[in-house]
């Protein structure tokens, strides 16, 4: 049967998971972010993302982008794998965003389509926003790819985030897996049961019907889980282990990764 | 000596459908109990009931003469040397492994019961030894086989070194040689002052890992023995859905009757 829109979502969400998966081989590589303590990965790159987001200036943006795309090969990053997976796609999203500024920003014309003008101010407006984005998911797709997603909430949770949402990133981060799973064995179980090809009406009763067993099978599953936590002792606070040391190579990184971040700001004012 | 549990008429239902009728027993400390049925029977639900994760609607459940109800799991002076005592291992390893890690699950118990931290690192270690699963301790456990995850499931509750064990089909999908190591780890417990309760429908391991036997039907005790007792009846097995006629040939004489394997010996 021809694969529909159902289908093709859950395929490819469970593509996306995997390659979330073969992130976990890039954090076990010998690099720069992976030689760093978690923490540090975590505050250095999120204050780069907030020099991003506070800089006004498309040279100390570019700046920014630059380090980010060092910091990769440095970390054995592949470029390739940045280009196809983050810059296009968000060149894609925020292009589709970015693209009516070109026209309706007023200021001096550089170009002309008819009634339609391009501006000088709309270009660097779309080119400030684009880079921004881009800059700022790199950064961020950095830390991930190079910080196994438990060393993530650990970090987190050094760094004070109430330990209520630590346990309900992780919980989150786990689930979906299994949901996912789930779907994709509900979506092929069906495949396999049916002939030809199904009308629109159809399609959208199967795919509600679809929704309606995966919900009330994840709130199943949450209840099991809460009692499987409750079995081992879990009373409300999550209690975790924090096992992370700070060496002077981790004050050094933190260090430089702010200096940088305020350099920018400086600049980008 | 009093009876470690001891349940006494106890009722439970899941909205409306009824999952245990009237069930009573007794269970005395350090013996090996195979809870057996067939699916539907109440195993499960019985040994969520012994670990105070739910309530009966009727009758009671005591623990050490003490009645386990949601007003005394409040308390946590009871339900902290409870859980301590108790563990739990669940049928389905994707409900109890929900941690990043294999090394954050195994730890996860000892850390919610406020063990000091160099006591967690060396328990997990050695129960990670114990279980033979170091080598996976940075592994996130939903990314596991089957049989490794079970061995995850069971080291996360073992770390506790638990007074009662609570098993819900430990072997239950698991490939021959997995299988063989759980049974093996259930056997090294013979003899040692643990309790352990184990739900499970295979006939084929009983004789190698009970003392004791209860049959449940319909949420019901239907039989208590000895594995010899129970296994010989073989109108109460049929009765209770947990052997069929097996139909086979021996040379040209097709013939049929009750069938058991055991995990130590295979007989007709």
């Amino acid at each position: 049967m021809k694969s529909g829109f159902l289908e093709s979502t859950a395929m490819t969400f469970a593509r996306a998971l995997t390659r979330a998966m073969l992130s976990e081989r890039t954090a076990r590589r010998r690099g720069l972010l992976q030689s760093l303590d978690p923490r540090v990965r975590v505050v250095g790159l999120f204050s780069l993302v907030l020099a991003v987001t506070i800089s006004r200036r498309i040279p100390a943006i570019a700046a920014l982008f630059a380090l980010a795309v060092v910091i990769a090969l440095l970390s054995q990053v592949s470029i390739a794998a940045l280009a196809g997976r983050v810059w296009l796609v968000v060149l894609a999203f925020t292009g589709v965003i970015a693209l009516p500024a070109i026209f309706l920003t007023p200021g001096h014309p550089v170009a002309g389509f008819g009634k339609l003008v391009i501006t000088e101010q709309g270009l660097r407006t779309a080119a400030l926003l684009i880079l921004r984005v881009e800059t700022a998911v790199t950064l961020t797709t950095l830390l991930v790819l190079c910080t196994p997603w438990a060393h993530v909430l650990k970090a987190l949770r050094a760094l004070r985030l109430p330990r209520e949402a630590i346990a309900m990133l992780a919980m989150s981060y786990r689930y979906v897996f299994l949901l996912v799973e789930t779907a994709t064995q509900m979506l092929e179980s069906r495949s396999s049961r049916t002939v030809g090809v199904l009308t629109p009406s159809g399609q959208r009763r199967m795919a509600a019907r679809t929704a309606g067993v995966l919900l009330s099978r994840s709130v199943a599953l949450s209840n099991d889980v809460y009692l499987a936590m409750q079995a081992r002792g879990f009373r409300g606070d999550v209690q975790v282990l924090s096992d992370f040391r700070m060496t002077r190579w981790d004050y050094l990184g933190l260090l430089l990764f702010l200096a940088a971040g305020v350099t920018a700001v400086c600049l980008g004012r | 000596m009093p009876p470690l549990f001891e349940a006494q008429d106890v009722f439970f239902d899941y909205d409306g459908i009824p999952a245990l009728r009237g069930l009573s027993l007794a269970i005395a400390h350090g013996e090996r109990i195979t809870l057996l049925g067939a699916n539907g029977s109440g195993k499960s639900t019985l040994l969520r009931l012994l670990d105070a994760l739910s309530f009966p609607s009727r009758g009671v459940i005591h623990f050490n003469r003490e009645p386990l109800t949601p007003e005394r799991l409040q308390d946590d002076g009871f339900a902290f040397p409870f859980r301590r005592q108790v563990g739990l291992v669940f049928q389905n390893p994707d409900v109890q492994l929900f941690n990043p890690t294999v090394f954050d699950e195994v730890a996860f118990a000892p850390l919610q019961l406020r063990w000091p931290k160099e006591q967690v690192l060396q328990k997990v270690h050695e129960t990670l030894e114990l279980m033979r699963i170091s080598h996976l301790r940075d592994r996130p456990p939903h990314r596991l086989s089957g049989g490794e995850k079970k061995r995850v499931a069971l080291a996360s509750v073992l770390v506790l070194d638990p007074a009662v064990l609570l098993l819900d089909e430990p072997t239950s999908t698991l490939d021959p040689r997995s299988q063989n190591q759980i049974i093996d780890l259930m056997q090294e417990w013979k003899g040692s002052s643990k309790t352990v309760v184990t739900a499970t429908h295979q006939l084929e391991i009983v004789e190698d890992i009970a003392d004791r036997i209860f049959v449940l039907e319909e949420g019901r005790v239907a039989a208590a023995g000895t594995p010899a007792e129970i296994l010989s009846d073989r109108e109460l097995l049929l009765r209770a859905n947990l052997v069929h006629a097996h139909r086979h040939a021996h040379g040209g004489v097709v013939h049929s009757h009750p069938h058991i394997h055991s995990h130590s010996r295979h007989e007709h």
